[in-house]
């Protein structure tokens, strides 16, 4: 089809509509000008959403990725526009989050010459993007945009980032609206041709195991693989512990559910890993704050590693079997040929850990964050749509916040970007206007993108906004007080806004939690609010730190189930 | 007229036997722009350094055909292929060894010559099967061709001329038999 009526920019928009595309999160600028009319002159059903920076728009679009499994689109202008998605871009990338970004750029002719707002986002940005196009030529847009879309929701997925020069935008489109993608070097669907050798090899170390244990990722939700999760799992008895972006592949409130392992996981999934005879890790990629110790990690237990990425394979754990391939395909083959195994002193053996390292908190000595957690948790239940921040608040609601099922869970696990949590809750929002979603931040992170409550408030978004306030970075100090003799640097918040009062500047109702007995009554009264934004702000314990805690680069022997006695030596480990 | 240049060999011996090896990848990619920035960013992030690098269009002119020489921990070669052929440019990458693989580089070496010790010179480039491509009073060009070893020879022979620069196009390979490179 060829039509000479459209620019550029007017084909960017019907293909970004022809692909479904429900939401942009934008801000414009000079270069983006013609991009931003075409959302004018072109009509579509795409809505757009003007933020307040454009880290708040990448953040957006990764919870509305996380909350559906589906991409939206980020579109900002040249220069300092596009630079402010690099952190919202890299934590997409970390996380395998499906993104389009499009940014606007200085006219082709100018490149290269430090024109007014130019960067050269196309080199910024290939460290931090599963792939990226700097467009030149106006009749090539339709098959870029249909190669960036196809290239960020297929395999594993991650963001792609199209920059599109001015002169290119706005000048006319005379090509084919629906081309052929041109990709030679990219096949996605290999992965859903899985080894048959592999799947007899995987079975005959499942049924020859006496403990095994299941480790989720991420890589089952994307899959879609929920369903067959639960059936291997339910006929082989075998438990499932889950990583920080698995929560909810496996409902956690499961018999069989250990809860999240690693730096900050339940002591009974730890001490499991530590015992099992066979790991089966589905869709994770063993990160260092899962592993702790490399050479030291499951070194008695057979390892089968299945992953649609074969670059993840050896990296950073050899496995006896690596299965490359996509979740569902290769638990579908899997479960075709399992039958059940006789786990019942294993998992009694587990139910002993969980008995006596079960998680718990103290209700005395001031208000705590796991105990808001705690009680958000019986107040909204496991449905809501719950967005983190980064550091001790977002372990503890890993921890606390019991999660049930998949696209619920919405936090920074790779990148671990403070800043995070609020504009990706606002993002869930617009994606699920009918759910409940409940953004949890510390008072640190919180401030990081607090300027997109203009954002929550203008839409009347009802996310119930949650400021757990120590007027401390909480982990931070944590990892002072143990490991660098309690020498705070850097570490207090003084000077917190009165954060109720912010909140009523944007029009937005707050309430207020200050003792351990006001958490359940100010949640309630916060929840019948629902035409709108509210904000709660608990104001909690100073200096309270995460437990179970596996030092950086320890063994997972090595876990701290409460406060040392003595003196720990530094990390050896990553951060 | 004086001559300036940087191309000299350092004082101490050129033989470093704690050097790493020199693994050689033959990757075929998109021909498009930035696709050298991408491969280089996954080796330099991996503390692998580019030895040698060739680049050159393939039959068909929308892709192109690299021969990289890279160093770095052997152990991490395999993963570090994985991550190259995980790029969306990349058609593929695989490891060339000098037993499965024919293996070329082509030299060109400047040196200062006279009347006295031209006859010599000719023998050694005779001897090496290099040509002579540019030649005047004082000085001499030649161009040799050869896998690396023979090239490394070569020169040992030509440091007995006064050198005043080498350039090698870096190494080039093709896979044996009917295997594809």
């Amino acid at each position: 089809m060829s039509n000479n009526q459209l620019d550029g920019a007017q084909a960017l928009i019907k293909t970004l509509d022809d692909l479904g595309i429900e939401y942009i999160f934008g801000y414009s600028g000079g270069a983006a000008i013609p991009i931003f009319d075409a959302l004018v002159t072109v009509k579509s059903n795409i809505k757009f959403v003007l933020a307040r920076h454009e880290q708040g728009c990448c953040h957006m679009a990764d919870g509305y990725a996380r909350a559906t499994g589906k991409p939206a689109v980020v579109l900002v202008t040249s220069g300092p526009g596009a630079g402010n998605t690099i952190t919202g871009i890299m934590t997409a990338q970390m996380d395998s989050v499906p993104m389009i970004i499009i940014c606007g750029q200085q006219v082709t002719w100018m490149l290269g010459k430090d024109a007014f707002q130019e960067a050269d986002i196309f080199g910024i940005t290939i460290p931090v993007v599963k792939h990226n196009y700097l467009i030149k030529e106006t009749n090539s847009i339709p098959r870029v945009i249909r190669e960036a879309h196809h290239i960020a929701t297929t395999g594993r997925p991650g963001p792609v980032l199209v920059d599109v020069p001015k002169d290119i935008s706005s000048g006319d489109f005379t090509g084919d609206m629906d081309p052929e993608l041109d990709l030679p070097g990219y096949k996605p669907e290999t992965a859903h041709t899985v080894d048959p050798d592999k799947i007899d090899e995987a079975l005959q170390l499942i049924h020859k195991a006496k403990r095994p244990l299941v480790l989720a990722g991420h890589g089952i939700m994307i899959s879609g693989a929920d369903a067959e999760l639960m059936e291997l799992a339910e006929t082989l008895r075998c438990p499932v512990t889950s990583t920080l972006l698995g929560k909810g592949v496996f409902p956690e409130e499961h018999e069989l559910s250990l809860g999240m392992l690693g730096m900050h996981g339940t002591a009974y999934a730890n001490k499991a890993i530590c015992d099992c005879d066979l790991l089966i890790n589905i869709g994770s990629r063993f990160d260092d704050r899962i592993i702790g110790q490399a050479d030291k990690f499951c070194k008695d237990a057979k390892i089968i590693h299945i992953d649609i990425d074969p670059s993840e394979m050896n990296k950073m754990v050899r496995p006896d079997i690596e299965i490359v391939g996509d979740a569902k395909t290769t638990l579908k083959e899997v479960n075709k040929r399992i039958s059940v195994l006789d786990t019942e002193p294993w998992l009694s053996k587990i139910d002993g850990w969980r008995k006596k390292y079960p998680l718990s908190y103290r209700k005395q000595g001031g208000l705590r964050m796991q105990q808001v957690i705690d009680e958000l948790y019986q107040v909204a239940g496991g449905d809501a749509i719950v967005s983190t921040d980064v550091g001790q608040h977002q372990m503890w609601a890993a921890q606390f916040y019991k999660t049930n099922a998949s696209w619920k869970w919405l936090s920074s696990g790779g990148a671990g970007t403070m800043g995070f949590g609020f504009p990706a809750a606002i993002g869930a929002a617009f994606a699920c206007p009918d759910q409940t979603v409940i953004s949890i931040s510390g008072d640190g992170g919180f401030q990081m993108t607090l300027f997109e409550l203009a954002t929550v408030a203008l839409h009347k978004l009802p996310v119930k906004i949650v400021v757990l306030n120590n007027h401390y970075l909480g982990m931070v100090r944590q990892w002072q007080e143990l490991f660098f003799d309690d020498r705070e640097s850097g570490v207090d918040l003084e000077g917190n806004p009165d954060f109720c009062k912010l909140a009523a500047a944007y029009g937005i109702p707050s309430f207020n939690i200050k003792r351990p007995a006001d958490v359940r009554r100010q949640l309630e009264k916060a929840f019948e609010i629902t035409d709108g934004p509210v904000l709660i702000h608990a104001e909690c314990v100073k200096t309270d730190n995460v437990f179970p805690m596996i030092p950086a680069g320890a063994a997972l022997e090595d876990m701290l189930t409460e406060p040392p006695k003595g003196k720990l030596a530094k990390p050896t480990g990553s951060t | 007229m004086t001559i300036v240049t940087t191309d000299t060999p350092p004082e101490t011996s050129s033989e470093d036997h704690s050097s790493p090896p020199i693994h050689t990848l033959s990757v075929f990619v998109n021909n498009k722009a930035g696709v050298l920035m991408r491969i280089c960013q996954v080796f330099a992030r991996r503390g692998y350094n580019i030895d040698s690098l060739v680049v050159s269009r393939g039959r068909d002119k929308h892709f192109s055909r690299m021969t990289i020489g890279i160093s770095g921990d052997p152990d991490g070669l395999e993963q570090i292929i994985l991550q190259v052929t995980k790029l969306i440019d990349v058609i593929h990458c695989v490891e060339h060894t000098s037993s499965d693989s024919v293996n070329k580089e082509l030299l060109l070496v400047k040196f200062l010559v006279d009347k006295k010790d031209r006859t010599e010179a000719l023998q050694i480039i005779d001897h090496y099967g290099g040509k002579t491509v540019d030649l005047t009073p004082t000085s001499m060009i030649a161009m040799l061709n050869g896998d690396t070893t023979k090239i490394d020879a070569a020169l040992t022979m030509f440091s007995q001329f006064e050198v005043i620069e080498t350039v090698r196009t870096g190494k080039v390979v093709m896979a044996r038999g009917e295997l594809a490179t």
